[in-house]
């Protein structure tokens, strides 16, 4: 680990103001950083402890809607009873995250800024675009089952790893920030994730020292709510592939599916398919995947991990 | 004292305090985090630095050069060993990994250096200053490319020969009636346990004291004694708990040479623990194997030829994985092949885990005998009782000691409700998940070997045992604790266990199987020993002089048991050692897995819903450490059927997934309802303990039984290990 420098901020203001300090780094539950520090994956020179500044309750909107502050753990806003009420695919797809430990530390901010869990990008003997840009992809002719399927490019194959952002995909949320000069916005879940391209160590748009300050999700839609994570053992493991379903009676519905690109997977013009079936859904889903030998089962994995779904929950 | 016939009446046949559920008698200790691992003995030594091993960044090749000129400048560095400081360092007995790289690589994450520093955080940050320039050279990782070119390996201390062969079996093979042919894999696997190898090292002059945590603290100081080129006399190992070992603490390995060197170059005492990612590619771990089973059988189901051979790959002169010992003893058939070849790989050393040979091979020969069984339209537990064999099917004529394996499957088919299975694979449904059920036999050497133990009694009748014996969380104290209580005649609130100090009597150690059985024998020696010197001590007849409530009693005199020792402490030591009754007997444990799964028809996960294991493995001295130690061994084999895999990255050279976040073993979720079953049997071949081990039989054939669930519940038979959604996928047609 690289010696830092440490600060608690105590308020939203003071954080973003100290963000322009060179090298520095927020820290929120540190369940992801800490270990990538250890390891010398980041090396920030200083952090910006965020963990006082509030921004950790649920708050209703305006339009019927939640407002969920960066800081809420992710075992908080799993058993929050409007969450589990309206939006239970984004209780569930939280519950089928990391463990009890971790959920309790990890904030919905960090959840959405973890990095992958990519073996590569975690040995800093290996050579990795991610962590070291222009070094190569060792991953690619690697071991690669684990691995994006789409969305990926020659230079990176990387996954997301959250659970928690393929709910929130397929449920529309939107990210508010606020940069160091005091400027707020709001960045749609569909914007938030960069494709790797050439440049995979850039993942978000996010801006230099901009800070996630809380997540909305619009007024609940209904519908029935499933998150199937798809893995090699029952719990605390990434997901091969993972399906975050909202079904509605007309046969419609949302899937974004995670485990199989650099973020959460959603095509619209892919949903119209839905009422068709699975096959048809899936196949227009993954269009133009470039899967390695080692993990092109995930493509009919999804399919089949769909199909599972709509023949429970339409029968 | 030596045992050489089978044993007769002896007091522990008493079963006052043996063969009784004793809770841990050193579970407080842990469940208050008080018990001290090698890591935590701050008492004992108060100012040590940090050591951390820099392991290599590459596979194969040679260090060209080493720049330290940061790493030494960075804050707290006290010192850095690389082989230009270390002195020459010879290779151990055991296994044949250099702990210091230079100049040539062996296999990534060889240790090349290792920083010491005031803490542990500022030994890290200046391992990372190092710069290591490397000229790399082609290596070899790919055991199938190389399978073809594997060599017969040398003769071993432990497994079988490199090939046996008893009647002709390519003849009755050839001209069997019905018969299989597959070849099946398993992979690398890593023991994965949860405490780290790590060491205190602290020398005093040239006298060296390691905290530890290795199993075979004899092992350890032979080896740690040649490795360093001092005499053994001078080092003293203490490994008074271990957080798991499984095989993967053998004895030396590269925290305890680290540490050794780098206190002797700091002039302090140094800490050092493994971290994780080297766990995996610096230390040693099961080796992957390729192994093909053949077996022809006429058409009633009974075995006429089988034969088993298996490919591994080491380092240069390290061992080959036994993968066919079971197939030595399980089965009858009049002609029977066994061979094992050994390819030369530059991946870390590849060595004992727990059941080596037996549970890899098992692994394979229990799916081969769901095939045959298959082949023949036989039930399988059927099938492997008309193959039972009372006899050493090598050597008729020489007996089994005690072989219960026709009633462990049929007691296990019973309570595990086998004839609801459906022999048609794929038939039972419930919602999206198809279930299924397996079976496989189970069967492990009970190996004993000399032990010795010292035990002291004092004036408040206080019995205290001391021997080198290690406890890696298995139960050894308690069992321990309980034959010098049986013995003595007292409580387990009058005994006192002290094992994992070399300076002890040197015992069996840990491993093999042979632990439980051999240190127990080794402490009964010594009780007999210390009931002698009571008797004397007494005036007492030594012959007829009962031990029990506290009590020592001969005609109508009786005395307190501390009244022996009123003036004096009294002291015996003894140690068991062993006649020739292995050669007369096959000395075997036996058992059945049950297991049912759930694959769901969609995605192919697969969760284990049931699992029963019935288990024969002689004098069962602590019922509840026995199914612990069952239970336990049923998730690792769990884990080996379903996810547990080195991936080796052919191109770099190296395990990849070298975390417990990339290397999965089961977690609770995946860990259904266990039930253990532990058949009556008392050996009296073995030793006066007349038990045998157990830790190892419980993992052997578990793998394949969730195997052949699979297969049942979906009529996709996978070979490769470990069986994962996606070969199930591409296997479906």
């Amino acid at each position: 680990m690289k010696p830092f420098t440490y600060e608690r901020a105590e308020t939203l203001a003071q954080a973003a103001a100290a963000a322009s300090k060179p090298g520095a780094k927020f820290l929120a539950g540190g369940t992801n950083l800490l270990d990538l520090m250890k390891l010398q994956i980041e090396t920030p020179t200083h952090l910006i402890d965020i963990g006082r500044i509030g921004l950790d309750k649920i708050e209703p909107t305006p339009d019927g809607g939640l407002r969920i502050g960066a800081l809420v753990r992710n075992t908080d806003l799993a058993a929050d009873a409007r969450v589990r009420t309206d939006y239970a695919i984004l209780s569930r797809a939280l519950l089928a995250g990391a463990s009890g430990q971790l959920r309790n530390k990890a904030t919905t901010s960090g959840n959405l800024l973890q990095r992958t869990r990519c073996p590569y990008f975690y040995d800093t003997n290996q050579p990795c675009n991610k962590r070291s840009p222009g070094s190569g992809c060792s991953a690619i002719a690697g071991f690669s089952r684990q691995l994006a399927v789409i969305g990926s490019s020659d230079a990176c194959i990387a996954t997301h790893p959250s659970d928690m952002a393929v709910a929130m995909m397929a449920l529309d949320a939107v990210i508010e920030t606020v940069k160091p000069d005091g400027k707020t916005r709001q960045i749609p879940i569909s914007q938030f994730y960069r494709l790797p391209g050439k440049t995979p160590h850039l993942e978000t748009t996010l801006e230099k020292n901009e800070l996630i300050t809380s997540v909305i999700l619009p007024a609940p839609v209904g519908g029935i709510h499933v998150y199937h994570k798809v893995r090699d053992r029952a719990s605390y493991a990434f997901a091969l592939v993972s399906v975050g379903a909202i079904l509605f009676k007309d046969g419609s519905g949302r899937i974004a599916v995670g485990g199989v690109a650099p973020r959460p997977w959603r095509n619209a013009s892919a949903e119209k398919l839905i009422p068709i079936g699975a096959k048809e859904f899936a196949s227009r889903l993954l269009e133009g995947a470039r899967p390695t030998q080692e993990n092109a089962f995930k493509l009919a994995l999804v399919e089949r991990t769909i199909e599972g779904i709509l023949t429970e929950n339409r029968s | 004292m030596k045992f050489d016939k089978p044993a007769g009446i002896n007091p522990i046949d008493q079963l006052k305090v043996i063969g009784k559920p004793t809770d841990r008698i050193e579970g407080p200790l842990k469940t208050t985090g008080t018990a001290k691992y090698a890591y935590e003995h701050n008492q004992e030594v108060t100012n040590p630095a940090y050591g951390y091993i820099v392991g290599s960044a590459i596979a194969k090749g040679m260090i060209t050069r080493i720049d330290q000129s940061a790493a030494k400048a960075a804050p707290g560095v006290l010192a850095i060993v690389t082989a230009a400081n270390a002195g020459p360092l010879q290779a151990g007995k055991f296994y044949v990994s250099r702990f210091l790289a230079g100049p040539q690589i062996d296999h990534y994450h060889q240790a090349v250096a290792v920083v010491v520093a005031e803490t542990f955080e500022q030994a890290r940050y200046a391992g990372s200053l190092l710069k290591i320039d490397y000229k790399k050279s082609k290596g070899s990782f790919d055991l199938d490319a190389l399978k073809d070119s594997a060599q017969t390996p040398p003769p071993a201390q432990f497994g079988p020969p490199a090939q046996t062969m008893i009647g002709d079996f390519e003849g009755a093979f050839k001209t069997a009636q019905v018969k299989m042919d597959e070849t099946y894999s398993t992979p690398d696997q890593a023991h994965a346990m949860m405490e780290p190898h790590a060491t205190i090292a602290k020398w005093e002059g040239d006298k060296l004291t390691c905290w530890c945590s290795i199993q075979q603290m004899n092992w350890g100081v032979r080896d740690l004694a040649i490795i360093l080129g001092i005499p053994k006399e001078n080092i003293r190992l203490i490994a008074s708990y271990i957080g798991g070992g499984f095989g993967g603490k053998g004895t030396v390995l590269a925290d305890l040479v680290a540490a050794s060197l780098a206190a002797r170059v700091a002039g302090r005492p140094v800490k050092l623990a493994l971290q994780r990612p080297l766990m995996f590619n610096n230390t040693i771990h099961r080796p992957k194997t390729i192994q093909r089973i053949r077996i022809g059988a006429d058409p009633d189901g009974k075995i006429t030829a089988i034969g088993h051979e298996s490919w591994s790959g080491n380092l240069q002169g390290g061992r080959t994985e036994p993968a066919t010992a079971s197939t030595r003893i399980l089965y009858a058939g009049a002609n029977r092949l066994t061979r094992l070849k050994l390819a030369v790989l530059d991946l870390a050393e590849g060595n004992a885990m727990r059941a080596p040979g037996e549970a890899p091979g098992m692994m394979a020969l229990e799916i081969a005998m769901d095939e045959m069984a298959e082949k023949l339209s036989m039930d399988p537990v059927a099938f492997r009782i008309k193959n039972d064999s009372q006899e050493d099917p090598e050597k008729p004529g020489r007996k089994f000691s005690t072989r219960k394996l026709v009633e462990c499957l049929q007691t296990g088919a019973e309570k595990f409700g086998w004839n609801s299975r459906n022999a048609k694979p794929g038939s039972i449904k419930e919602g999206q998940w198809l279930i299924g059920m397996g079976v496989a036999s189970a069967v492990r050497g009970a190996p004993v070997t000399k032990s010795a133990a010292r035990v002291r009694l004092n004036s408040s009748g206080i019995i205290t045992v001391e021997t080198d014996m290690t406890d890696l969380g298995t139960g050894t104290y308690t069992i321990i604790a309980q034959t010098a209580a049986e013995m003595m005649g007292v409580g387990l609130d009058k005994v006192v266990v002290k094992l994992g100090d070399s300076s002890f009597p040197e015992s069996a150690g840990s491993g093999g199987q042979w632990g439980a059985a051999s240190s127990t024998s080794g402490v009964y020696a010594a009780c007999v020993k210390l009931r002698e010197a009571v008797a004397n001590r007494l005036g007492l007849d030594a012959d007829k002089a009962q031990f029990a409530d506290g009590r020592v009693r001969a005609g109508d005199r009786s005395f307190a048991l501390g009244d022996a020792a009123k003036n004096a402490e009294l002291v015996a030591q003894d140690e068991m050692t062993y006649g020739e009754l292995s050669k007369e007997y096959a000395q075997t444990t036996f058992g059945a897995h049950f297991v049912e799964v759930a694959v769901h028809a969609y995605t192919f996960e697969i969760r284990v819903r049931r699992m029963l294991a019935v288990c024969h493995a002689g004098r069962i001295l602590n019922p509840k450490a026995a199914r612990s130690q069952v239970i336990g061994a049923m998730t690792m084999g769990v884990g080996a059927a379903l996810m547990e895999e080195m991936v080796v990255d052919k191109n770099i050279g190296f395990f990849v997934n070298h975390d417990l976040a990339g290397y999965e073993v089961p977690v609770h979720a995946d860990i259904p309802y266990q039930e253990v079953i532990l058949l009556e049997d008392i050996d009296p071949t073995m030793s006066p303990m007349k038990a045998k081990g157990i830790g190892e039989l419980g993992l052997c054939g578990v793998a394949s039984a969730v195997a052949n669930a699979v297969y049942n519940a979906t009529g996709i038979r996978v070979r490769d290990y470990p069986i994962t959604l996606d070969k199930l996928l591409k296997n479906n047609v």
